[in-house]
């Protein structure tokens, strides 16, 4: 990026260049303004109009999913006298044949879609980011350990994986959360351990070595910071493969159960009802793709700005 | 090269084994699998429910059970005792894994075909209207859930059926149960016409992102020194792009598809249960519902076990595609 950072001076009219009695720093012809890297994370983000533009929607899609249900008329458990009407003024998105709002329970199942989502980021993040660290930074028997681990759980089809761990449980939201986020780890984790095995090598973890610092700081104040870039941008693209993982497992019957709901669990309802009540299949649907696509976009965003190696300049 | 893919095999079957210790104990977790059985109505003898465990294998302590396991496997080939007392699960894993395989490898081999088409021309017609296309689409398939988009696709084939009259796409089922033509033939487009749409559905969801990949590791290809060195030697423009260019990419996207086997397996789960397909998806929940550990633990070992080979697979790949890793 040839971004102009620096920024013409006030002309010096002729003067020779001379040092600033009071600061005693030199007096340039142009002067460099200082930036610091989250400021120019910031702008190269904000020119990804499509970043932004996504970012707005998301925060849209959020705010109406956790503040709407309390504004909308009906709840999501409410069964109105409507039975299977299509979509009217009265019922924006439909009802379906018990009489459910399917406004309402769309508003329902995209918050707690959105929450699922959020959270198995957030676990897999953490998670994966300790796992890849300690792994990294140690070496040795540590590594070969955590790694092995890792490989047994990416050789199984981490949806399987997950439909048999939630086999055991009731399905509320969190549990879902909890074995989604844990199998999606060992993939940041390893991730998250090849930037750490390079950037252990650098020559400012050394000096911190040297200058008697504990494994723990180093791997909170060095490690960690500069793989901060690589994580972020896995984490937001956790959080669409997060929300689509729920739809999956909903569907085979082992994510969020009915009489709570999701946007997986709506659309598995509506799947039947595909050719003959078409609302009731469509409207969660979109919202899935709506919510995944605002979040890769971001995703991808993201990475463009996080990128020092970004040299294209965007259009 | 052979030395090489020896110990890789002889890496991967404590993985193996782990894999089917974590299942075994999962599976063991959820439940009791005669259940089913002992809350029948009237109650079965006390000495039913005894056979049953000794069939199973239930009478004895988890370690033993899996021991046993383990023994006949090895020895015998044998995967052990299914719920369903009907059930041979080897042979039951072999007719579905057939099912399932067809439509996998057809799946990746018209996503990698899609993928790397899109993505080269994408990649060397940056910002071009086609490359907005590709990049929509890549990222609509990569927003979509895989079973929505079946249940769509299903939809609309059955629609198109009601509006023409006519069976022209099969939506349910990997073959027809009753065959007017019988023959080698009528099998094969039988079970070809079947394929269709789930292999269009899994397709598309492996498309997406490799579609997106080749376009990026592509253009990083396009941007480096020696590219840049070929260009100005005079070759001509198509050598660049496939010797010097494309053949450097198509390393990394090696090792991306052979990780997202895994996943496709899963999609392959979703895509089977919205057709109706025979395949591993439906056995695996069947597995599930009987809380049957052996037949979980079979089905495992055999996806674990393909998907390690296709990582086999994508590392001896490296050597074919970059000369500097020649596994020795």
């Amino acid at each position: 990026m040839t971004e102009p950072t620096t920024k013409a001076a006030a002309p010096s009219a002729g003067k020779p260049v001379a040092t600033d009695p009071a600061t005693g720093r030199v007096e340039r012809e142009f002067t460099v303004k200082d930036r610091s890297q989250f400021q120019q994370t910031m702008r190269r983000f904000l020119r990804h109009k499509l970043a932004v533009g996504s970012l707005i929607v998301f925060l849209l899609l959020v705010l109406f999913a956790f503040v709407g249900p309390h504004l909308w008329k009906y709840q999501y458990t409410t069964i109105t006298p409507d039975n299977s009407v299509p979509p009217s003024m009265k019922h924006p998105f439909g009802t379906d044949n018990l009489g459910h709002d399917m406004f309402a329970q769309v508003l329902r199942g995209l918050q707690q879609s959105i929450k699922v989502a959020l959270s198995i980021a957030l676990i897999a993040t953490v998670g994966g980011t300790l796992w890849g660290t300690i792994s990294g930074y140690y070496k040795g028997f540590v590594d070969n350990a955590l790694m092995r681990f890792a490989d047994l759980i990416l050789t199984i089809p981490s949806l399987a994986l997950a439909a048999a761990l939630a086999n055991n449980f009731s399905g509320s939201w969190w549990i879902i959360a909890i074995i989604l986020g844990g199998l999606a780890a060992p993939y940041v984790g390893r991730v998250v351990r090849g930037m750490v095995l390079s950037i252990r090598e650098r020559e400012y973890v050394e000096a911190a070595r040297a200058l008697g610092a504990s494994d723990i700081r180093i791997m909170l104040r060095h490690l960690v910071p500069n793989a901060f870039a690589v994580v972020v941008v896995n984490a937001t693209l956790l959080v669409a493969s997060g929300i689509l993982a729920e739809t999956s497992l909903s569907f085979l019957g082992f994510g969020v159960r009915p009489p709570d709901t999701s946007l997986g669990v709506l659309i598995t309802l509506g799947q039947g009802a595909v050719n003959t009540r078409p609302w009731l299949f469509y409207f969660p649907g979109l919202f899935i793709i709506l919510v995944a696509l605002t979040v890769n976009f971001l995703g991808d965003g993201l990475r463009d700005a996080l990128d020092p190696q970004q040299t294209r300049q965007r259009r | 090269m052979l030395a090489y893919t020896i110990r890789r095999v002889l890496i991967s079957v404590p993985v193996l084994l782990g894999s089917t210790i974590l299942v075994f104990i999962m599976v063991k977790l959820s439940g009791d699998p005669l259940e089913s059985i002992k809350l029948r109505n009237p109650p079965p003898p006390p000495q039913t429910i005894k056979l049953e465990e000794h069939r199973l294998g239930l009478d004895q302590s988890w370690p033993l059970q899996y021991w046993n396991w383990l023994k006949g496997l090895v020895l015998h080939g044998n995967f052990g005792a299914a719920v369903q007392p009907s059930d041979n699960i080897g042979s039951e894993i072999g007719s579905h894994l057939w099912v399932t395989m067809r439509l996998v490898f057809f799946s990746v081999l018209i996503a990698l075909i899609l993928a790397i088409i899109t993505g080269v021309l994408s990649a060397v017609k940056q910002y071009s209207a086609l490359d907005y296309t590709t990049t929509f689409f890549g990222f609509l398939f990569l927003s979509m859930p895989v079973f929505w988009f079946a249940v769509l696709l299903k939809s609309w084939g059955i629609w198109y059926n009601q509006n023409v009259s006519a069976n022209t796409f099969y939506t349910i089922g990997d073959k027809s149960v009753v065959l007017e033509n019988d023959t080698t033939w009528g099998h094969i487009t039988d079970v070809a016409g079947h394929m269709v749409l789930p292999t269009i559905v899994l397709g598309l969801a492996g498309y997406a992102g490799w579609t997106r990949f080749t376009r990026a590791s592509m253009l990083e290809v396009l941007n480096s020194d020696h590219v840049r060195l070929a260009r100005a030697k005079g070759l001509r423009s198509r050598k660049v792009l496939v010797r010097h260019a494309l053949r450097n990419a198509l390393i990394p996207l090696t090792t991306v598809t052979a990780l997202d086997i895994a996943a496709l397996l899963g999609g392959a789960i979703l895509t089977e249960t919205v057709f109706q397909w025979q395949g591993m998806g439906a056995l695996f929940v069947q597995s599930l519902r009987d809380k049957d550990a052996h037949l979980m633990m079979g089905w495992l070992l055999v996806s674990a076990t393909i998907v390690i080979l296709f990582n086999l697979i994508a590392d001896l790949l490296y050597g074919v595609l970059d000369p500097r890793i020649r596994h020795a």
